[in-house]
Order: C-alpha cells, then structure tokens, then sequence
C-alpha cells in the first residue's frame, strides 16, 4: 500500500531531520542570515564616498563647490586641503574613492567666464561604487555656485555651467565591470574551494574511522595541521594561476602591478581559508555538517567583502564585520595589485589582517583538536 | 619478572554511565593476555585508556613503566594498537598506508623496513592493492603489520579476528605467538573462547567490572562450577524446551549450549543434583558429568553480575 510506505519514509526522516542539530540550524539560520544581510547590509547606491578635496584655489567659490559635494551626501570630504601627491596615495591605497581637485586659477578664470575645469578622478575599480556619485556630480555643476553668483556675476548662471567638469576614471577608464568582477573571483574561488577542501579533512578521518589510529600514533595536532594544510596551498595556485591567465587573455583585465606580490600575497590568504576549512572540520561531526558550516562562512564573505556589492555603501556594522572577512582583503590586494599597480607598502595594511585572522584560526584548531578519542 | 602493563582503579564514565569501573591489571612482560567480556563490557574503553587515547576519570598506572595519564606520548611511540575498527586508509595501496605509518613514527632505514614488513606478512605481491579492496582477513594482516613497524614492546589488538576467515584467524594467533616468544606482551580482545584458550592469561570484564582474571586453569578453578552434559534423542526441540525449563532455576547457575545438546552448571553441587533430578528420569535426555568450560564459567560470572546490586 502506497500511503504506508509513504508514511514510514516520511517519518524517519523527520526523525533523522530533528537528530541532524546543525542541518536544522541551517534551515533556520540560512533564511534569518540571508535576510539581514539582504535586508539590512546591502545597498547599491553607496553614499557618503571617502573624498580628497586638493584646493588649488581657496576662494569663497571653490569652498561652496566643496560645501556642494558634502551637500549631496554622496561625497564625505576626509581630507582636505591635501597635496597632489597625497591624494594620488590615498587612490592607490584605496582610502578615498574620489580625488576632487580645485586649479590653481579657479577664481580668476570663472570670473572672467573661461569655464576653468574642475577634475574628479574616481576610483572605478568598482564601476558600480561610484556610478551613482557620479551622476549626482553632473547635477551639481549646474546649482553648486547659485548662491555665489550675484549681482554682476549672475548672468554666468546662464547656460552653459560656469565651470567644466572633467571626470577621470582611473585605473578602469572605460568602467568595464569583468576588471572588478574577475580578479575579485579569485579570492571567492579560493575561498569557496580552499574551505571546503580542509573542511572536510579532520571529519573524513572520524567518518572513515580512520581518526582514532591517527591518534593513537605520536604524531603532533599540530603537525597533522599543517600536513593537511600544505597540499592544498599547491591546489590554490593552481587556481590563482588559471584565474590570472583567464583574466588576462579572456577578458582583457589589466595586469598592471607585479605578480610576484600577488602570488606572495596569495599565500596568506590561501592559508587563512584552509586553516578556517580545518576549524569547522574539528567542529563538524560529519562531512556533511562541515560543508553546512563552510556555507556559512562563504555567504557573508560573498555579500559584506565588496564583491558582490560596494563595501562602502554597507552600514558600520556590516563593514565592520566585512572588515574581519580575510575576502574583503584580499579583494582589495587583488584589485590594488593588478589594478592600480600597488606596491609592498600599499598592500600592507590589507595583508597583515589577513595574516592575523589567519593565525586566529590556525590557534582555534588547534585548542578545537581533540588528542583523545569521543 | 616485570610488568608491561600495571593499572589500578581506572574508571572512565561517559555522560554520567559508568562504562569501566575501577580496573584493575597486571599484565607481565612477554605474556598473552586475552580480554574477554560481552559487547559494550568496555573492553575498547579500557583499551583506550591504556594506551593513552581516553583520560580515565580516576585511577592510575603505568604501560610499559610510562605513566598512563602524564606520559602518553611515550606510550603511543612504544606500543602498537589495532583499533576495532580498521583504521588505516582505504584509499591509500598497501605499501602507501606502511610508508606512511613508518613516517609518522619517524623510522630510519623506512624503505627497508617496509619490504621486511611486506615479506614476514605475505604481503609482497599486493603491495600496490589499495587497502579499501582487500578482504577483511588481508586488511587484518595489513594492521598488524603497520602497528608492528615500529617494534613496538606492547601489542594492544582490539578484536583483531572480528570477521576473519578461521584459516586467516590460525595463521594470525601462530603469529601472536611468535611475537610473544620474542618477548613482545599481548592484550588481545576477542569474542571467540577458541581464542580465549589460546592465551596464557584471561581478564574476563561484563557491566565494565572485572569478572575473573587468571590462566584457564585457575578461572575455571575459582569458579567452583559442577557441570552436566545433556544430550537428547531425536530433535533439537526438546533441548531448546528444556533450555528454557532449566534456566534460572534454583541451584542452576548456568545453562549453556554445547554441541546439540546443553551444560547445565551450578555452584553448589547438591542443590544442582536436586534441581535437574525431575529430569534425569526422562528417556529421552541422556544426562553426563562433565568438566566446565569457559563458555559455562562466564556465563554463570555474567549472570551473578547481573544480580550484583553494583551492577548498572
Ligand atoms: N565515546 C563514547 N561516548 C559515549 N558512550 C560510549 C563511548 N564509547 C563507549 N561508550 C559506551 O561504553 C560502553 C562500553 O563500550 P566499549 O568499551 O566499546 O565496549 P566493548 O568494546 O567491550 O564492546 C558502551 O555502552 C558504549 O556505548
Ligand atoms: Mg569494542
């Protein structure tokens, strides 16, 4: 009878369903997880975009064009007056999104109607960051000195705008999305591929039974660690390695900086993932339960890191937790390196955190090892 | 004479359920020591907690003079421990698996100790046959092969012969043998009494207390049984009866399948006589006094044990 047999699968595997704690976590914690970070993190229309402001001219006008571009709430001015050299830093080191700079004879050639030109340059390696930002400046141009011009002056007010805009998108002039998207794809290859594969490592010996004879040999936690680890280190090159190649010829992504860095960088990044991977296998009780953990780990790294959507345009709290994700980094290495040209020092301050996450995982693991059995 | 293994009181409990209670053991160098209990007895627990794998709750001791709870890293380098279930790697050949073993151990001269393990254990011609291909008499000698690498003083095999061929199980308690001439100690758990007989000394543990320990002999001995043969004329069904009839009689303390026929035991030989006297006159059943065998021995052990009001 088809109804009874029907209803004994049915109830084992309710039964084996409420057994299986992790497997019931995700079913709960997965929606609850995609609706906050859905819901709440993300935003496509990032405003209040770090920006330099070089005063070339202090004038009274060149103060309302900045007070404008505050005004629009999508520039935030984090420093201001700097040099050209300074604000070329901030760029490349990723601290501001856009470079605003006043010339020398602002004033003076406004006022004698020469449409002096005021440059924007944005940092476009995320097209979609500054996209918004961008058509909001245009507008600007035409309202941002109405206040100041009066009296004789006013009728500079009539079309065309009083001054020209040039914007400069750098490093990604044409605001090709593949530059962003494709380097960025590594670090989310890696790190779907480099956690998964050590995640597995630790409950694959509990489910072969394979575990307790590793135990009971005078091998050292740490030691059967990085064993496990290192192989891996080999498959993440090899995967970086496809990606560059892809990028390069594929889709014509720049390769401006050196790949030597990039490869050098990649190390720690490929290890903070894999020793995360044999976290989560000293926790899961099964291969399964570490996939489900791996899962939770790659979904935040996908959305709050900046890849899928601009990290500036996420609230603190998001940024801070993406702040944490070795992602988020690494994204900014990738981007840097290939994109702008980083040098060691500007990579720097991306990688040590990297580095330390990746050493706050490797020490988890290894309180998380279990040296006896049950 | 010394002793390979030397614990007193250990106990071990898992979630509040006492699974070893206060074990004691003394195993002397060179001997073959079966241990001997029901599934879920503790036999695995114990063997665990001796070979550094399991902390006990309380007690202490020492295997091969290193102390089981602070010294198990000296413990795991010096023994050798086929765990129950097989523990090497399925999809590793045969050598792949030793080499590896012989690494982790940090052996010099690897190479040739590996070819001098794959020739004592007839393993020669399958050195590249993945262990997850081999049947389970072969993946037993594999085992035994890996945890014999490292020469290591103390064996501690845990149902080595559990789904073992009987020709595959001769070969591998002759090699037992041989290694405990060499002077190598043994503790092997084992359900089967052919086995049982085979070693120099038995600890026989149910509900994770020691039962009996000693040589055959003297567990027979101790346990003081006065045992009858009961055969039966015609078919099995008047012994499966009269099985049922006997147990838990008074006076009998033990009823045990033999052949076709049964062992009936008890420990005060009057009240026994009294007890299957009814049945003596029965035509059918031909009644003999007989020597008891372990099988008898344990069975009347567990059933006391099952009364003890310590028992869990
Ligand atoms: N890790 C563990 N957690 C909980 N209970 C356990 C664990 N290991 C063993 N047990 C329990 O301890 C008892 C003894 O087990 P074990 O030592 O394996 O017995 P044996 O080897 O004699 O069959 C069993 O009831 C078993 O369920
Ligand atoms: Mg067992």
């Amino acid at each position: 009878m088809l109804w009874r047999r029907f209803l004994a699968v049915f109830i084992k595997e309710f039964v084996q369903m409420r057994r299986d704690r992790i497997t019931f976590a995700m079913m709960v914690g997965v929606p609850l997880m995609q609706l906050i970070l859905f819901g709440y993190a993300i935003n496509s229309d990032p405003k209040s975009l770090p920006t330099a402001v070089v005063m070339g001219d202090s004038s009274p006008f060149a103060r309302s064009i900045v007070t404008a571009l505050q005004n629009s709430a999508y520039f935030r001015i984090v420093e201001s007056p700097v040099s050209e050299a300074r604000a070329d830093e901030l760029l490349r080191l990723g601290d501001v999104q856009f470079v605003v700079t006043i010339p020398v004879d602002f004033t003076r050639d406004l006022i004698r109607g020469d449409r002096p030109t005021l440059l924007v340059e944005a940092d476009a390696t995320d097209p979609a960051a500054t996209s918004n930002a961008i058509s909001a400046l245009i507008s600007l141009n035409d309202t941002a000195l109405d206040h100041d011009l009066k009296g004789p002056l006013a009728s500079l007010k009539n079309a065309p705008p009083p001054f020209d805009l040039q914007i400069h998108r750098r490093y990604n002039e044409e605001g090709i999305t593949q530059f962003n998207i494709v380097p960025g794809l590594m670090g989310v290859v890696l790190t779907m591929t480099m956690v998964m594969m050590t995640g597995l490592a630790m409950t694959r010996e509990q489910e072969r039974g394979t575990m307790e004879n590793l135990l009971a040999m005078p091998i050292r936690p740490v030691e059967v660690m990085l064993g496990k680890i290192a192989p891996y280190i080999f498959v993440g090159y090899v995967q970086v390695t496809i990606i560059i190649l892809a990028a390069h010829y594929l889709f014509d992504v720049p390769v401006i900086g050196s790949l030597p860095l990039l490869f050098g960088s990649a190390i720690f990044f490929i290890a903070a993932n894999l020793s995360v991977g044999f976290t989560f296998s000293t926790l899961a009780k099964s291969q399964m339960q570490a996939m489900q953990l791996s899962f939770f780990y790659f979904l935040p790294s996908l959305l709050l890191s900046g890849f899928m959507f601009p990290f500036r345009g996420m609230p603190e709290w998001a940024q801070w937790i993406g702040e944490v994700l070795p992602l988020t980094h690494f994204l900014r290495i990738i981007r840097g390196v290939m994109l702008k040209g980083n040098a060691p020092y500007e990579v720097w301050p991306n990688l040590w955190p990297i580095a330390a996450f990746m050493l706050a995982a490797m020490a988890l693991a290894l309180l998380r090892y279990r040296r006896t059995v049950a | 004479m010394t002793l390979a293994i030397d614990v007193q009181g250990l106990s071990k409990s898992f979630d509040g359920k006492t699974v070893v209670h206060d074990l004691t053991l003394r195993v002397a160098r060179g001997q073959i020591c079966g241990f001997l209990g029901p599934n879920g007895s503790g036999k695995t627990t114990s063997i665990r907690m001796l070979c550094g794998l399991l902390k006990p709750d309380s007690g202490s001791g020492t295997c091969l003079g290193y102390d089981v709870i602070r010294e198990t890293d000296q413990i795991k380098r010096h023994i050798g421990y086929m765990t129950q279930k097989f523990g090497l790697y399925e999809d590793l050949t045969i050598q792949e698996n030793l080499q590896f073993t012989a690494r982790v151990y940090g052996l010099d001269r690897r190479n040739e100790r590996v070819e001098a393990s794959l020739e004592r254990l007839g393993l020669h011609h399958r050195r590249n046959q993945l262990a997850g291909a081999l049947s389970g008499g072969w993946k037993q000698r594999l085992a035994l092969a890996a945890c014999l690498l490292h020469e290591p003083e103390l064996l501690l095999l845990d149902e080595p012969t559990a789904g073992v061929d009987p020709k595959a199980r001769r070969d591998f308690w002759d090699q037992i043998h041989a290694m405990a001439a060499q002077g190598i100690t043994v503790l092997v758990s084992t359900h089967y009494m052919d086995e049982a007989e085979r070693c120099h000394e038995i600890v026989y543990i149910a509900y994770g207390r020691l039962l009996t320990y000693g040589s055959i002999h003297q567990v027979i001995a101790e346990a003081g049984l006065t045992t009858w043969a009961v055969a039966a004329k015609g078919d099995g069904a008047r012994i499966a009866t009269l099985s049922q009839d006997l147990s838990g009689k008074p006076g009998i303390d033990a009823v045990a399948a033999f052949g076709a026929g049964l062992h009936v035991g008890g420990r005060d030989a009057a009240a026994l006589e009294r007890a299957i006297a009814p049945y003596r006159s029965d035509p059918m059943l031909t009644w003999q006094r007989t020597e008891p065998n372990l099988e008898d021995v344990f069975i009347d052990l567990v059933a006391r044990a099952e009364n003890d009001p310590r028992a869990a």
